[in-house]
């Protein structure tokens, strides 16, 4: 038996074998986030005439274990913009608690500006907002992602950033753990790109039309798209969040029920299962 | 057993500390899984030189494997103008390849010429900013810019002046360049169709020594329609071309910036 003080605590050699301590090592190189842990699935987003619909599912997925069902995958910004994360959960987390404090700063900076859009709609009209938009916001994310890609140490996140940009016309963009950034009438991370985005674009499929949608006929499409991932996407769940911003602010809704379902569809697969052809 | 009372406690015996512990190798079946930092997100760019003009161009689409990301997406950015509008800039250029560093590249080029009209009262020259964005590319040459760039404007004597680069920083000045996805498609056919290569004419000599068709500058009429004909045959041999055509036109009066639609399938 070893009695040194630097075998204390350990499990015995000579009954467990060596203990692997690479698992605790402090030296050698640095490393980081290198995969996804807990992770959330698609966030799906559309412009309509005077704002956009943005909505993501309730739940943080550990591998194919649905871990946490009542994860709040959207977020809103200063009450101009709102913020969906797909990807991986605890990144969004730092990721909130970094712009909740960044909204702070932009609330005491720019408090007048917030007093008149509180006082008079028509106020900001005249005088254009000084405090951070979801374009800038957008920007902002995509340098913060983009600058952690080149330090290899990604957030491992997916993010669309919805609201009004400084013309106050929709504003809708996506930033990626590359940093990768773009916009589009219609956005959708994850499972969504392939199953969600080819619906939404049959109704917004330039900026044109996006403008000609009015907000009920946008709420209708995400919520559809909502139920075709509910229907497909196994990392999915039927309770989800949803947000609609305009130049009134941000309506969120974080316990919405899929309705209407129908699993007829489900007896018509073949190939699968039990069922002898 | 034997391994307790080895003389080596590093390697075998209880160990001293984790952080005096040498590295093992792997466990058995250890997989790493490293961050790629760089992506393709497709698209095509192509730039030609007149004789008083230059003519850039790119699609606008924005893929990631076999997804359109965006359809408008633009690829050509105006270059070191006093504002951010760029109303006044003369030089254009053209990223493609990993978006994120295309971005990247083009906002610190434009920094550095806004820097330079600033300090020296007078915008930079095509050649000058053409060697700028060089130095810039091979300051990164050990986690490269992974993008195609072209370099668009109008030299000292008001001729057009194309210079393209690798994602390393190497250049040269060229009459035309294609550069991204369907580069290898358009390449070729602006060979024959600017530089006039493998062109001869008929009956000037004994069997294969006949004479090369003379070099002339085409008219930016001519350019126009090569720019269309190349993106049109790129976008049906090519799924990450396609959506819409931006072309900046680049005269002594100013940039021109044309939109045209593409094939959207």
């Amino acid at each position: 038996m070893d009695h040194r003080p630097q075998a204390w605590g350990r499990p015995r050699d000579d009954i467990y074998g060596a203990y692997d301590a690479s698992y605790l090592q402090t030296s050698g190189p640095k490393t980081a986030t290198q995969s996804p842990v807990v992770t959330g699935t698609s966030v799906i987003a559309i412009k309509f005439k005077d704002g956009i619909v943005m909505a993501a599912d309730n739940l943080a997925s550990y591998g194919s274990l649905a871990r946490f069902t009542d994860v709040k995958r959207l977020r809103t910004f200063l009450d101009t913009s709102v913020v969906g994360f797909g990807g991986d959960v605890s990144d969004m987390q730092f990721l909130d608690r970094h712009l909740k404090e960044l909204a702070i700063d932009e609330a005491y900076e720019h408090n007048d500006d917030q007093q008149q859009q509180d006082d008079d709609d028509s106020h900001h009209k005249s005088t254009p907002g000084t405090a951070l938009n979801a374009a800038n916001l957008h920007k902002y994310l995509q340098k913060l992602m983009y600058r952690r890609r080149n330090d290899f140490d990604p957030l491992w996140n997916q993010i669309l950033v919805g609201g009004l940009d400084a013309a106050r016309k929709p504003f809708l963009a996506s930033v990626d753990l590359r940093g990768t950034a773009f916009t589009s009438p219609s956005l959708a991370t994850g499972f969504g790109a392939a199953l969600a985005q080819p619906i939404m674009r049959r109704y917004a499929a330039t900026d044109e039309d996006a403008a000609r949608l009015t907000r009920e006929q946008a709420v209708d499409v995400v919520k559809e798209c909502m139920k075709v991932l509910f229907y497909r996407d196994a990392r999915s769940l039927d309770r989800y969040s949803i947000a609609v911003v305009t130049k009134d602010g941000v309506e969120l809704s974080e316990d919405e029920q899929l309705e209407r379902q129908s699993w007829a569809f489900a007896e018509r697969i073949r190939g699968y299962g039990t069922q002898t052809v | 057993m034997a391994a307790m009372f080895s003389q080596n406690p590093l390697m075998n015996g209880p160990n001293y500390s984790f952080n005096d512990s040498p590295r093992t190798s792997a466990p058995e079946g250890a997989r790493e899984h490293r961050f790629d930092p760089y992506t393709d997100n497709g698209g095509s760019t192509l730039a030609i030189a007149g004789a008083d003009f230059t003519i850039m161009a790119g699609d606008t689409r924005l893929t990631s494997g076999y997804s359109i990301n965006s359809r408008h997406h633009p690829k050509l950015f105006k270059i070191g103008g006093t504002t951010a509008d760029q109303k006044d800039a003369t030089i254009v250029l053209s990223v493609v390849g990993f978006a994120a560093d295309g971005e990247a590249l083009k906002e610190r080029l434009d920094a550095i010429c806004k820097m330079y009209r600033y300090r020296h009262g007078k915008p930079m020259s095509v050649k000058a900013c053409a060697q700028r964005l060089s130095t810039i590319l091979y300051q990164k040459r050990f986690f490269p810019y992974y993008a195609y760039a072209i370099l668009g404007g109008l030299d000292e004597e008001g001729k057009g002046a194309v210079y393209s680069y690798d994602p390393v920083g190497s250049y040269e000045r060229e009459q035309c360049r294609a550069g991204g996805a369907a580069a290898s498609l358009i390449m070729p056919f602006l060979d024959n169709q600017v530089n006039f290569k493998n062109q001869y004419i008929p009956n000037s000599g004994e069997g294969h020594a006949l004479q090369e068709r003379e070099r002339r500058p085409l008219s930016r009429n001519e350019v126009e329609v090569l720019v269309k004909d190349a993106f049109d045959g790129a976008v049906e041999r090519h799924i990450e071309v396609g959506d819409g055509l931006q072309m900046m036109v680049i005269t002594k009066d100013g940039i021109e910036e044309i939109l045209m639609p593409l094939k959207r399938d």
